[in-house]
C-alpha cells in the first residue's frame, strides 16, 4: 500500500467532544451534589420544603416587615399593644438597635469620651489587618506595636487621667467595646501562657511540672462563671481592707487565665503530636533546649494544632458574655438591659436585640474561623493525612 | 418583681457569717505580721464620706422596667433611680452627682453592708428579716405593691377570681418569694394549681406569651409592665386579687441614724410637697408662698434651721423638687400615665386621696 492510497491524514488533533448533557451543567451539579443516592435526593427534598417553609417568613420578619425607624415603641408595638402597626404585625423592630447602638457599642461611657474608644478601636483594625496578612511587611514591628504599644496606648485611652483626658472608671464600660477587649486581652495572654504551661506540664522539672499541672487542672476544674465570680467578690476578701482591686482588672486577669489553662492542654497535644524523632534530631544537632523549642517544635506543633487554638479563641469571645454575672455589661449584656426601658417594651423588642446580637457574634466568630481555615492552608506542608 | 428571695436571705445570711470569719481571720493575720490597716470599712458618718466623696452611691436594679432601665441616651430612668437623685439633690443640690451600682436580688444587700453604696434604692421589699437579720435600716415605703394574678381570658375564659383558678397552669419565677406565696395561697385556699416554673424572668414571659401557661403571677407593678411585652395585651386581665403584702422602699445600713434621717426626709418631703401643691414647675413661686407651712418646708422662714439639723442646707426642699418633682410627679412621669406602664395610683395615692401615701409633717 502507497502513500498515494492514503486518501486523508489528520495534520491536527481533533477537538474532544463535549461531554454528554448527562454530566455537564446544571443538571449533572445537581445529580452529583444533590441527587446523588436516594438518601441525598431525600435530604434535598426535604431542605427545599424547609427554606420554602421558613424562608419567606424569616425574610419577611427581617427585612420586608421590619420597622427600620422610630422613636419609641410605638413604632414596634401594634393597636391592640398601644403602638400604630397594624393588629396581627410582626417585625423586627429594627428602630430600637438604631436608637440603642451606641449604647450596644459602649453602653455607658460618657458620650462625649466615645471618641477615645473609636481610636483605640481604630488602631487595633489598623495594625491587625497588615499583622493577618502574610505578605505584608515590618512584621516584628508590627506585632511589637500589637501586642506592646497598643495595650499601653489603649489603656491611657480608655481610662484616661493623664494628658488632659477625663479619669473613666470602668465601670462606666460595656457594650461591644468591653467583649473586644476581654477577648483581646484574652487572647494575647492566653496564647504565650499557654506555650509556657504547656511546655512546663511537659518538663522534666518535677517543680515545673507540678505546678502547671496544678493550675492548668484547678482552672479547668472550675467553671468561667465561678473563676469570675471568685475573682471580683471572693479576692477582696483576702485583701487587706482598703486595697481594691478594680473589678474589670480582676476579670480581665481571670479570663486570660482561664483561657490560657484550655490553651495549654490544645499545644501540650501538639507538642505529643510531634514525632519523638524531631526532639532528637534537634538534640544531635546541638541545640539548646529553648533553640530547640524555637526553632523546630512551636513551629511544628503550633501548626498541627491550628484548629485546637481557634476554637480557644471562638470560645473565649463568646464566653465573655459571661461577665454579666459580676454585673459588667458586655455586647449582649448592654443588649438585654436595654429590654427594660418602657419606652421601647414590645413583644419584638427582645428578639430583634438577640437577633442583632446572634449576628454581630455570628460575624466575627465566623471570621476567625475562615482565617483560621486559610493559615491552616498556607502552613500545608503535605503532612495531610 | 422585687424577686425577694428567700433563699437569697439565707444565703446572705451564711454569706454575711462566711465574710466575717474570712475578714477576721485576715485581719488577725496582717495585724499579727505587722502591717496597718486603713479602713475603709464605711463609718458612721455616711453623710461626711458622701459630702467628701463628692458623688452618692446608689444601688440599683440592673433593668427593671420603670424603676431603674436605661433611657436612649444610656442614663439610668426610673422610679427608684429619682430617690437616688433627689437624695443627691439634698445633699449636692445636684441631681446628677451619683454613682450607680446595677445589682441582682442576690447582691444587693451585701454591697451595701460592705460600703460600696451608700443607698439601696432597689425595689426591696421592707421585711422584718432584712430589718434584723440583714441589719437594713428601711427609709420608708415609696411603693406598695402585692402579687396579683393575669390570666389569659382566652385560654381560660369566664374567670374573674383567683379562687376560680383550680387545675391552673401558672407561670412563675423560681427562687422569689412569689412562688412562695403562690403555693401558700392555693393551699389555703384548697386549690389545686399547675406550676410552670423558670429561672428568668424574660423565660417566664416568654412562655406566657406563647401560651403554656393560663396564669401568671408576680407583683402588681410587673404585670402591668409584662403586658406591654404580650403580643395581645387585650386578653389578658390581672384579677383583683392581691395575696401578699409588698411594700417596697430604699433602705440604708444599721448604724448611722444621721444619713438614715435624711433619707427618710428625702421621701417625705416628696409626699409633703404633693400634698402641698408643690411641683417641679411651681417651687420658685411657692418660695414666695404666704402659706406658713409650705414657707417652713421650703426654709423659707425666717430662723429656720430645719436643713441644718439634718445636715443639709435649709433650701434641701426646694432642690430635691427641683430635681425630681413631687411624689406624684415622680409617680407619674416613671410608672404611672407619663410612661407606657400607666399603672394607676390606687394604694399609692395620698392618704387624703384614698390611699396609703402619708409622710410626718416638717415641723
Amino acid at each position: 500500500m502507497s502513500v498515494a492510497d492514503v486518501v486523508f491524514v489528520r495534520q491536527s488533533m481533533e477537538q474532544p467532544a463535549a461531554p454528554p448533557s448527562s454530566q455537564r451543567g446544571l443538571v449533572h451539579w445537581a445529580r452529583t451534589n444533590l441527587f446523588a443516592t436516594p438518601t441525598d435526593s431525600l435530604l434535598t427534598l426535604v431542605g427545599i420544603v424547609a427554606i420554602i417553609y421558613f424562608l419567606p417568613g424569616l425574610l419577611d420578619w427581617l427585612f420586608f416587615s421590619a420597622q427600620w425607624t422610630g422613636t419609641d415603641r410605638s413604632y414596634c408595638a401594634t393597636v391592640a399593644q398601644g403602638g400604630m402597626q397594624p393588629d396581627g404585625w410582626s417585625g423586627a423592630c429594627w428602630a430600637f438597635v438604631r436608637a440603642k447602638f451606641p449604647q450596644f457599642m459602649f453602653n455607658t461611657y460618657p458620650e462625649d469620651e466615645r471618641w477615645r474608644v473609636m481610636l483605640a478601636g481604630a488602631l487595633l483594625v489598623v495594625l491587625l489587618i497588615p499583622f493577618l496578612i502574610p505578605r505584608a511587611p515590618y512584621k516584628t514591628l508590627n506585632a511589637l506595636l500589637l501586642f506592646v504599644a497598643l495595650p499601653i496606648v489603649g489603656y491611657v485611652l480608655l481610662v484616661g487621667g493623664w494628658f488632659g483626658l477625663r479619669y473613666v472608671p470602668t465601670r462606666e464600660w460595656g457594650g461591644f467595646m468591653v467583649t473586644i477587649i476581654l477577648s483581646y486581652v484574652g487572647i494575647v495572654v492566653s496564647l504565650p501562657l499557654g506555650v509556657i504551661l504547656a511546655l512546663g506540664r511537659r518538663s522534666q522539672l518535677p517543680v515545673v511540672k507540678m505546678l502547671c499541672v496544678i493550675f492548668i487542672e484547678m482552672v479547668r476544674g472550675v467553671p468561667l462563671i465561678t473563676v469570675l465570680f471568685m475573682a471580683t467578690k471572693m479576692l477582696p476578701l483576702f485583701m487587706p481592707n482598703g486595697m481594691k482591686i478594680d473589678d474589670f482588672l480582676c476579670v480581665l486577669i481571670g479570663v486570660s487565665l482561664f483561657a490560657s489553662a484550655y490553651m495549654a492542654e490544645v499545644i501540650r497535644g501538639g507538642l505529643q503530636a510531634m514525632p519523638k524523632g524531631q526532639y532528637e534530631g534537634a538534640d544531635s544537632l546541638g541545640l539548646t533546649y529553648w533553640q530547640k523549642i524555637r526553632l523546630i517544635i512551636l513551629p511544628q506543633a503550633l501548626k498541627l494544632v491550628i484548629p485546637g487554638i481557634v476554637n480557644t479563641f471562638i470560645g473565649l469571645f463568646k464566653d465573655t458574655s459571661l461577665v454579666y454575672i459580676v454585673n459588667m455589661f458586655d455586647l449582649l449584656g448592654a443588649i438585654r438591659r436595654n429590654f427594660t426601658d418602657p419606652n421601647w417594651m414590645t413583644p419584638q423588642t427582645p428578639m430583634t436585640g438577640l437577633v442583632f446580637a446572634g449576628f454581630v457574634f455570628w460575624i466575627f466568630c465566623f471570621g476567625m474561623s475562615r482565617y483560621s481555615i486559610y493559615m491552616e492552608r498556607r502552613l500545608d506542608t503535605g503532612h495531610k493525612r | 418583681m422585687r424577686d425577694s428571695h428567700k433563699n437569697d436571705r439565707a444565703n446572705a445570711r451564711t454569706r454575711e457569717k462566711g465574710l466575717w470569719v474570712m475578714k477576721t481571720s485576715t485581719k488577725a493575720l496582717l495585724g499579727a505580721a505587722g502591717l496597718s490597716l486603713v479602713a475603709t470599712m464605711a463609718s458612721a458618718a455616711t453623710l461626711d464620706d458622701v459630702k467628701a466623696r463628692g458623688v452618692l452611691k446608689c444601688a440599683v436594679n440592673t433593668g427593671l422596667a420603670g424603676f431603674a432601665a436605661p433611657n436612649d441616651k444610656g442614663e439610668y430612668t426610673g422610679f427608684d433611680v429619682d430617690y437616688c437623685r433627689a437624695v443627691a439633690a439634698a445633699i449636692f443640690n445636684d441631681p446628677n452627682k451619683v454613682e450607680y451600682t446595677p445589682t441582682t436580688a442576690k447582691d444587693r444587700f451585701e454591697v451595701l453592708a460592705n460600703g460600696t453604696v451608700d443607698l439601696l434604692a432597689r425595689n426591696t421589699t421592707w421585711t422584718l428579716s432584712r430589718d434584723t437579720t440583714l441589719k437594713l435600716n428601711f427609709a420608708g415605703i415609696n411603693y406598695f405593691d402585692g402579687q396579683g394574678f393575669m390570666i389569659n381570658a382566652k385560654k381560660i375564659p369566664g374567670v374573674n377570681s383567683a379562687l376560680q383558678l383550680s387545675g391552673a397552669a401558672v407561670c412563675v419565677q423560681t427562687g422569689t418569694t412569689t412562688e412562695l406565696n403562690l403555693a401558700d395561697f392555693f393551699k389555703a385556699n384548697n386549690l389545686q394549681y399547675n406550676p410552670v416554673v423558670f429561672e428568668k424572668l424574660e423565660e417566664v414571659n416568654a412562655a406566657y406569651d406563647s401560651g403554656r401557661c393560663d396564669v401568671y403571677t408576680t407583683d402588681q407593678s410587673g404585670l402591668y409592665s409584662i403586658r406591654l411585652t404580650l403580643t395581645s395585651p387585650d386578653d389578658h386581665v390581672v384579677l383583683p386579687e392581691i395575696i401578699s403584702k409588698e411594700p417596697l422602699g430604699p433602705a440604708v445600713r444599721h448604724g448611722d441614724d444621721q444619713w438614715l434621717d435624711i433619707v427618710r426626709w428625702t421621701m417625705n418631703a416628696l409626699v409633703i410637697a404633693e400634698e402641698l401643691g408643690i411641683t417641679q414647675a411651681n417651687v420658685e413661686e411657692m418660695k414666695a408662698s404666704t402659706n406658713p407651712e409650705i414657707r417652713r418646708v421650703l426654709g423659707q422662714e425666717a430662723n429656720s434651721k430645719f436643713g441644718a439639723d439634718l445636715g443639709l442646707s435649709e433650701d434641701w426642699v426646694v432642690n430635691i423638687i427641683k430635681a425630681v418633682g413631687n411624689y406624684g410627679e415622680v409617680f407619674e412621669r416613671n410608672i404611672g400615665s407619663g410612661s407606657p406602664l400607666k399603672i394607676a395610683r390606687g394604694l399609692n395615692a395620698l392618704w387624703t386621696k384614698g390611699g396609703l401615701q402619708y409622710a410626718p409633717p416638717i415641723r
